[in-house]
């Protein structure tokens, strides 16, 4: 063999994937075309945009084109068919959620979860008739337990919040196909610079794009991605997925599978799911995490860099008890990690501190360059306590088996100085070990 | 739609619009490795705007049974059973490279069914390397990488579908990951192996539309040349900075073609 195919890398797509200069202007960034709705040439032309007869766009909630810049941009870098913008990632899990299950169905989830997923799934979805079982991420016994007659999906985080369980994406994948069921993942803290899922198996990705994706701590928005490899129209599948293998009256009796063999889901998921949900993200929100996209790898080669220096200035702290990081030996799955995430485990990891709830508190009031708030992702630091706000609604005996005590800090490292980081953390540990 | 041609079942898409023998009807043929949903757009505009449109699968290709066609005037034989199987008399053919060489061979065969030939991507010859046609007969994933990188134009290379949200370059490898083993090479074997391309465009009666990518290297223009010249009514389209991948690089001016083709004659 010779030949060579060819093909952009990753920080080529990252810059350039889905976009290309304005034709109107010979703009090179990405335009904000902030308008609701685009004029039709003709009526014939009109008809056809209704009837996806052409490509384009009719209403920006449907579709924009500065949105899909951003939807060819992540489906590129996670090597999926395409992917459809949301106004949040909590919005991405809801619409795959609500493409592929009604009423009467099952989810079968990691309980390794950042709080709001769990709450979607453990507390709103059973009133719409969907129901979840929890299991331990590491316990694929107890995955293949809770599959029944009625699951149709599998959910899991790549890397839990905010204990940094490691989905064995490769296992849980085949676990799920074993039985004709997706799997689909929230991969928004490895971002796919960090672990491309679908590589793994997985068939659905979403990420809140709020975080490592935008960057900067200036949006909200996720993105669902579909990897195409699924087969809704299997034999031991296509009865289990009725919205997408038999007719939906909601659009002229169209048969999703039948329409597209790779792209049934997100032909579903933007015809029916954005459409009447109508939770689209806004042009301008696409154009600000394509700005932060344009330098993830950069950006995320310094957040590991950093959140490597923290944990071994942590790791020798006396007044740190534990830290949840899968690049330590001791991490349940640090053996897992290094094969799945080889380029680094993230910047958003937890610790215990030795000290009461009180001095926790303290802690977390005597930092000055990390900023107390619910978000992780930022370019800047950020620290948090999940037990009384981020997860606050889980029982105790949830938060145990998440792995969230009364003692325990999330940070999320961000891109100054680790040695400015290391003297606040420092600090603010020696004024907790002193209240 | 289901059909039976040759002992197998056959599947063709309709644009969800029930079949009419009344109706005129527009048959979609598509290229190697792929499968009716590469004229989504485009067939599912004809059946919307009073003709019966006909995206067959090919045999092994998508949801069609039987066996993957070894020559092209066997799959021209085979398009041939797929009108009486529909039981009409003529109809609109176009093809798409692979799909384009069977229809163009059926065309020359069977000047009396086809009332108007579309041929989009095609050359002839169509030779494939002897590095693709290698690592396709070890269904060895770099086939479909070649495939992905000589099928798409630079520009398109980095995207900029007109479909919304969509990743030409991960849907086109998908659907040629989902090819069932050895169907890619024999389907490439057909192409490379098919030298009657010419001769059969000296047969052609009926008009014919030639579309071809400027940026094509899969087919490259150069090598259509010879087989234009030898249509007797043609009209060629050259689109530029297009590559192989005509329906997704530029859904919109191959339907618009097409339309001004077989609709605006109103024949």
């Amino acid at each position: 063999m010779t030949t060579k195919p060819k093909s952009h890398g990753f920080d080529t797509l990252s810059l350039h994937a889905g976009a290309r200069p304005d034709p109107a202007t010979g703009a090179r960034a990405t335009p904000i075309y902030q308008t609701s709705s685009f004029v039709f040439p003709d009526t014939d032309y009109a008809a056809a945009l209704f009837n996806m007869e052409r490509g384009g766009h009719v209403y920006s909630r449907l579709s924009n084109p500065t949105c899909a810049v951003l939807e060819e941009r992540i489906a590129a870098l996670e090597g999926g068919i395409g992917a459809i913008a949301t106004a949040s990632g909590q919005a991405a899990l809801h619409l795959a959620i609500v493409t592929l299950l009604s009423a009467g169905s099952h989810i079968v989830s990691s309980r390794s979860l950042y709080g709001g997923s769990h709450n979607l799934l453990d507390y709103t979805l059973p009133r719409f008739g969907i129901e979840t079982t929890f299991v331990d991420p590491r316990d694929l016994d107890a995955w293949r337990d809770a599959i029944r007659p009625d699951t149709r999906l599998l959910f899991g985080e790549t890397l839990g919040n905010p204990g940094l369980e490691v989905l064995d994406v490769p296992r849980v994948a085949a676990l799920a196909h074993e039985h004709g069921l997706p799997l689909l993942v929230d991969s928004t803290f490895t971002t796919p610079w960090l672990m491309r899922p679908f590589e793994h198996g997985a068939d659905l990705v979403f990420h809140s794009a709020t975080k490592f994706l935008s960057g900067h701590g200036v949006v909200i928005g996720g993105v669902l991605v579909d990897s195409g490899q699924f087969d809704w129209n299997a034999a031991n599948v296509r009865e289990r997925f009725p919205t997408l293998t038999t007719p939906y009256a909601g659009f002229h009796d169209m048969v999703f599978a039948e329409e597209s063999t790779t792209g049934a889901f997100l032909l579903r998921a933007r015809r029916e799911g954005v459409r009447d949900f109508g939770a689209c993200m806004a042009p301008m929100t696409a154009f600000q995490i394509l700005q932060g996209i344009e330098t993830l790898p950069v950006r995320m080669a310094r957040h590991i860099d950093n959140a490597r220096a923290i944990v071994a200035f942590l790791r020798e702290h006396p007044f740190v008890a534990r830290i949840a990081y899968p690049e330590l030996p001791d991490h349940p799955d640090h053996v897992l990690a290094q094969r799945l995430l080889p380029r680094g485990c993230g910047a958003v990891f937890s610790f215990d501190l030795r000290g009461t709830r009180e001095q926790g508190r303290r802690f977390i009031e005597s930092l000055r360059l990390f900023s107390h708030l619910a978000n992780v992702g930022d370019a800047k630091s950020l620290v948090i306590h999940p037990a009384s706000t981020t997860h606050f609604r889980m029982s105790a005996d949830d938060l145990a088996r998440a792995g969230i005590g009364e003692g325990t800090i999330r940070l999320s490292i961000g891109l100054e100085d680790p040695a400015d980081l290391v003297e606040d953390l420092g600090r603010a540990l020696y004024a907790a070990s002193k209240a | 739609m289901e059909l039976e041609v040759a002992g197998q079942r056959v599947y063709a898409y309709t644009g969800t619009r029930a079949f009419s023998a009344t109706k005129p009807t527009v048959l979609f043929v598509h290229g190697a490795a792929q499968d009716h949903g590469v004229f989504a757009l485009q067939s599912r505009y004809f059946a919307w705007h009073g003709r019966n449109a006909v995206a067959v699968d090919l045999p092994a290709h998508g949801r069609s049974g039987g066996d993957a066609l070894p020559q092209v005037e066997a799959l021209a034989d085979w398009l041939h059973g797929v009108l009486d199987a529909l039981g009409i008399r003529e109809a609109d053919v176009v093809g798409h490279s692979m799909g384009a060489l069977a229809a163009l061979e059926y065309a020359a065969r069977h000047p009396e069914r086809v009332r108007r030939l579309a041929l989009l991507g095609p050359a002839a010859p169509m030779p494939v390397s002897d590095d693709l046609l290698d690592a396709a007969r070890r269904n060895d994933h770099v086939a479909y990488e070649l495939i992905n990188s000589w099928s798409f134009a630079a520009g398109s290379q980095l995207g900029g579908n007109r479909q919304p949200g969509l990743w030409m370059l991960g849907n086109a490898m998908r659907l040629i990951e989902r090819t069932r083993p050895g169907v890619l090479y024999t389907d490439l074997a057909a192409c490379n192996s098919y030298a009657n391309g010419n001769a059969a465009a000296a047969r052609v009666r009926c008009p014919t539309l030639v579309v071809i990518g400027a940026r094509d290297i899969m087919a490259p223009p150069r090598n259509a040349k010879a087989m234009i010249a030898a249509l007797a009514d043609v009209r060629t389209v050259t689109l530029p900075e297009t590559g192989h991948s005509l329906m997704a690089e530029r859904p919109d001016e191959v339907l618009d073609e097409l339309r001004s083709f077989l609709i605006t004659p109103a024949t």
